[in-house]
């Protein structure tokens, strides 16, 4: 146990490796160390928002989805209300249609019933006149008395 | 065989020393030195009359080795490392760092670029000169005998010169950061003001003498138990195996092998011990607790 210059070269040495571990061993590896500690962070913080935007995104086609189905059904009612008025719409023109044919037609009866009716009285009006000659046996001045028998053919 | 067995002990507990011998000093094969000069020790008691002029080859060529060994293999992973997927070599040097980095952050909170690659240092440096305690006791020293070297004792931290010299370096961080972070007068006065204070000016002069025994055995036994204590452990670990070295070759396994796997135990924790106990005093040097 001799106490000698031994001392003094093994804290020489221990000076020199604890110096050059210092410049040369201990940086670069812990700005390895430090930089892979960033990527991993940066790594899960990445996956955390994909993870949102995920979510976020399967929110949105939800909604889109739901938003698409309500504008589907809102069309189909459209349609089927509009469907519901043409047809509405075309009853009550084929009715209108119909009432005014059934008034053309009435109209028509009425003036052929009118034109008979006229046609009527004056061969009613001939009638007459040839019976009251018979019964006359004498000509009637048809000018004379047309003011009488215009009178009688208005009260048939 | 109790006069070879000691014999034995004796020669695997002697250093190889390089020293400065006086003049007309008589050497072990008779020969006198005629003028003082340097030259390699032929027993112990030429070594010890070397008295401070005198190196421990072995030692400091084995520390010296293993503390290059060290940094060439950190230094690789560091040339290499990547903070991509890293490769084998690059994960253990990324373990042991963390986990001196984790130490350091735990005990220290300054901020001092020094602290955490000397701890490093003094772990692996001091690990792997515990390491050579594992190899077998007369492997090494039997092949160097053949290579012409009469002594030869390869593991560094059972010389006390070592330990001294890596725990005195430690105290003078602890100094030198100290002075730095307290100055001076901070310095002195947690030297001397402490523990006994008095508000009395002259009490407290009076107890200046007796805190700065206090404090400054409390200072000096740091690297005092640092250093003895590493070579304590290793040192009798080290004589155990020599010990059991003396038993017949076919009855050695039976208590070498167990003694060997405690001292992973040991060497490991030996190695941590020194470097936390660094960490604590540089810590403590750093902070202003009075």
């Amino acid at each position: 146990m001799n106490i000698n210059l031994t001392m003094i070269g093994q804290a020489i040495a221990f000076f020199i490796f604890v110096v050059f571990c210092m410049k040369y061993v201990w940086p670069p590896i812990m700005a390895a160390l430090q930089e892979r500690q960033k990527k991993i962070a940066d790594g899960l913080a990445a996956s955390d928002r994909a993870a949102r935007d995920l979510e976020l995104a399967q929110e949105k086609s939800a909604q889109e989805l739901r938003e698409a189905k309500q504008q589907a059904a809102g069309l189909i009612e459209q349609a089927n209300k509009r469907a519901a008025q043409i047809v509405e719409a075309s009853k009550d023109d084929a009715r209108k249609e119909g009432q005014k044919l059934i008034e053309q037609a009435k109209a028509e009866i009425e003036q052929e019933r009118n034109q008979a009716r006229d046609a009527l009285r004056a061969e009613i009006a001939a009638i007459a006149v040839a019976g009251a000659e018979k019964i006359l046996e004498t000509s009637v001045d048809a000018n004379k008395h047309s003011e009488m028998l215009d009178k009688l053919a208005a009260e048939l | 065989m109790a006069g070879s067995a000691s014999e034995y002990i004796q020669h695997h507990l002697q250093n190889l020393t390089y020293g400065k011998l006086p003049a007309g000093y008589e050497r072990a094969d008779g020969s006198v030195m005629s003028e003082a000069g340097w030259t390699m020790a032929h027993n112990a008691r030429e070594a010890s009359d070397m008295g401070f002029w005198a190196v421990h080859v072995d030692s400091l060529g084995w520390a010296v080795a293993l503390g290059v060994l060290f940094l060439f293999i950190f230094r690789m992973a560091a040339k290499r490392a990547t903070s991509g997927q890293p490769s084998g070599l690059q994960n253990f040097v990324e373990i042991l760092i963390e986990f001196v980095d984790t130490s350091v952050k735990e005990t220290f909170h300054g901020r001092n670029k020094v602290i955490a690659p000397l701890s490093l240092t003094i772990f692996c440096w001091v690990f792997l000169m515990n390491l050579m305690d594992l190899v077998p006791v007369d492997f090494l020293p039997q092949l160097f005998h053949l290579m012409g070297l009469e002594y030869m004792k390869v593991v560094p931290t059972t010389d006390v010169n070592v330990t001294l010299g890596m725990s005195l370096s430690v105290f003078f961080l602890i100094i030198y950061y100290s002075i730095k972070v307290k100055g001076v007068g901070g310095f002195l006065g947690e030297l001397t003001l402490h523990p006994f204070s008095s508000d009395n000016l002259f009490l407290k002069i009076l107890l200046v003498p007796v805190n700065f025994l206090l404090e400054g055995v409390s200072l000096l036994a740091k690297p005092i138990s640092l250093a003895l204590r590493l070579f304590g452990n290793l040192y009798a670990g080290e004589l155990i195996f020599i010990l059991i070295a003396l038993l017949p070759f076919w009855a050695q396994w039976a208590l070498s092998v167990p003694w060997a796997i405690f001292h992973i135990l040991i060497i490991t924790l030996q190695a941590f011990i020194f470097m936390m106990l660094t960490i604590v005093y540089l810590s403590m040097a750093h902070e202003d607790s009075h």
